[in-house]
């Protein structure tokens, strides 16, 4: 009898990351598997090094010591024939070059911005934002960008009418969406979000949210998510890592971490948050 | 020679201009950084392209000069005064006649020949500039090939305007490698980029980069499948020579809505006309 594969395979392999821009400023010595199909969620408070970390993991800031292995599988590259020629090789991210590391980043990678306007071109309008990632890998069909354009806003509910409006015309949870269509065009298999939902009101987060998880789900994406938002936390990840002072102070699933805390720091973090 | 060293700039500065002019022409399309010298006229007025014609201009040499096609404008008059008077050599109105041609955004209608060199003036030679201000940056994006955003500006134009609505400076790819700008030449010129039997170079003065198209070289002007790239096309004729297939321009004849359109190649138009006559 054919046994059903229980654990999934590591999609990418941090080792003993160290990133330090003085002495607790930063992250430091951050080990973790990230696997295919997973949401992880690393949460803490402003300065407690989250965010250096998601830049050194999405390939924007090299680590001043420590390795990013990502590891691809067979039959679920993309077009890139650079990339796929060692199709099941591991990729150490920082030794493989700025070329083919940009290349990776553009095709099988997707980073969405805690503001909206750093992932988007605001001069150019919604379409061309969506179809930018197209037609740098060589789509040239204007009809086809632009059905893939209108499907994809359909996809985060946005009005496909808006297709030739500028980003600026749209509202801040309206942008956000457009950031996440923009990203998600390409079918990324990893994906990075720095607080996605950032800077929205609550109930456009919450519809962003709900948006979010159907998508994750649907795609079969792995995300690294970071948030100083419990309740996002909650809702969209499997799997939690506490950070504080550039450490990671605690690991496990969500609900066994926000349910029953056991670092003094993460019992803090836990009971701080608001209910109204 | 009024006191002037051959063609106005020192020895030294045309051999500098010259080894660029070599990497320029090895690498085609690459923009290649030159240590650009003031020239007795402002920025703009194509102090990259009269370096140029500087450095590659010799004694025997027969010089053109032309301004929107045009060899009586300003700009056209001014840059061949300057050479007769700094390097005494020949000029001509007459394409098929020059072996040197400086021009301000045209390309003669005449087909070039083998052995001619044509000298562009070019104001901004970076095409990725409208998107990506970082010159670090540009840089970067021609070194990987990261053409995408060049789609992006012929994609806004079809959302915005139902057509690619760039007519002038219209991007090209060289030899199936560096995205460059052509200078503002109008995109009816494109066409004879490619596969030019004449050696095309390219001088900004302001921004010092020069940079060159090879004879018989691959220039590709970029486009979508469904929306292909078109040259303009009008319903008139040269008023003068009567020519259905060059470059027209506009002229306002009076203040009552009287209107021409004439050649905007001032030679071509005259040698029809002296044919026809």
């Amino acid at each position: 009898m054919k046994k059903p594969r229980l654990t999934r395979p590591v999609l990418l392999d941090v080792r003993d990351i160290t990133r330090l821009y003085g002495p607790a400023k930063g992250c430091e010595a951050i080990d973790f598997q990230l696997h295919a199909g997973e949401v992880l969620g690393i949460v803490g408070e402003s300065g407690s090094g989250k965010s250096t970390l998601l830049r050194v993991l999405a390939g924007l800031e090299a680590p001043d010591s420590g390795n990013v292995i990502y590891r691809r599988h067979a039959g679920q590259t993309v077009l890139d024939e650079d990339l796929s020629e060692n199709a099941d090789a591991a990729l150490d991210l920082y030794a493989i070059g700025e070329a083919r590391r940009r290349a990776l980043l553009r095709l099988e990678w997707g980073l969405v911005h805690q503001n909206p306007r750093d992932g988007l071109r605001m001069g150019v309008s919604a379409g061309a934002n969506i179809g930018e990632q197209l037609m740098a890998q060589g789509q040239r069909h204007y009809g086809q960008l632009r059905a893939t354009g209108q499907e994809w806003m359909r996809q985060v509910e946005l009005d496909p009418s808006r297709i030739d409006d500028a980003p600026r015309t749209f509202s801040g949870g309206m942008q956000q969406r457009l950031q996440i269509a923009r990203t998600l065009v390409t079918q990324p298999r990893l994906v990075f979000m720095d607080e996605p939902t950032g800077g929205l009101d609550v109930s456009v987060q919450a519809r962003l949210l709900d948006m979010l998880r159907t998508l994750v789900r649907q795609l079969g994406l792995s995300v690294v998510l970071v948030t100083h938002d419990l309740a996002v936390a909650r809702l969209l990840a499997h799997r939690l890592m506490v950070m504080r002072r550039g450490q990671v102070v605690e690991t496990g699933l969500t609900d066994q971490i926000l349910d029953d805390p056991q670092h003094e720091y993460t019992q803090l973090l836990v009971s701080s948050v608001l209910t109204p | 020679m009024n006191g002037y060293n051959f063609a106005y700039l020192d020895e030294q500065t045309k051999r500098m201009i010259r080894r660029g002019l070599l990497k320029a022409v090895a690498i085609p399309g690459y923009q290649v950084p030159f240590g650009g010298r003031e020239m007795p006229m402002p920025y703009g007025w194509g102090t990259g392209g009269v370096q140029l014609t500087a450095s590659i201009l010799g004694a025997d040499d027969i010089l053109k000069v032309i301004d929107q096609g045009a060899d009586d404008t300003t700009n056209a008059v001014s840059i061949r005064h300057f050479f007769q008077r700094v390097a005494g050599v020949e000029t001509t109105t007459a394409t098929i006649a020059a072996d040197v041609i400086q021009t301000r955004h045209r390309i003669p209608e005449t087909p070039l020949r083998s052995g001619q060199i044509l000298v562009f003036q070019v104001p901004i030679p970076e095409p990725l500039r409208f998107i990506e201000p970082s010159e670090q940056e540009t840089r970067l994006m021609h070194a990987l090939e990261e053409y995408g955003v060049m789609h992006v500006k012929l994609y806004e134009d079809i959302a915005r305007y139902g057509h690619i609505a760039t007519t002038y400076a219209y991007p090209v790819k060289v030899d199936d490698r560096y995205v460059m700008d052509p200078s503002p030449i109008p995109k009816f010129d494109n066409p004879k980029l490619n596969d030019s039997p004449a050696l095309m170079l390219f001088g900004a003065g302001r921004e010092k980069r020069l940079y060159a198209i090879p004879p018989y070289t691959r220039v590709e002007s970029l486009d979508f499948e469904d929306h292909p790239f078109e040259i303009q096309s009008w319903e008139e004729n040269c008023a003068l020579c009567g020519s259905d297939h060059s470059y027209l321009d506009e002229v306002i004849t009076d203040d009552k809505g009287g209107r021409m359109f004439v050649c905007s190649d001032t030679d071509y138009c005259q040698t029809r006309r002296g044919e026809v006559a």
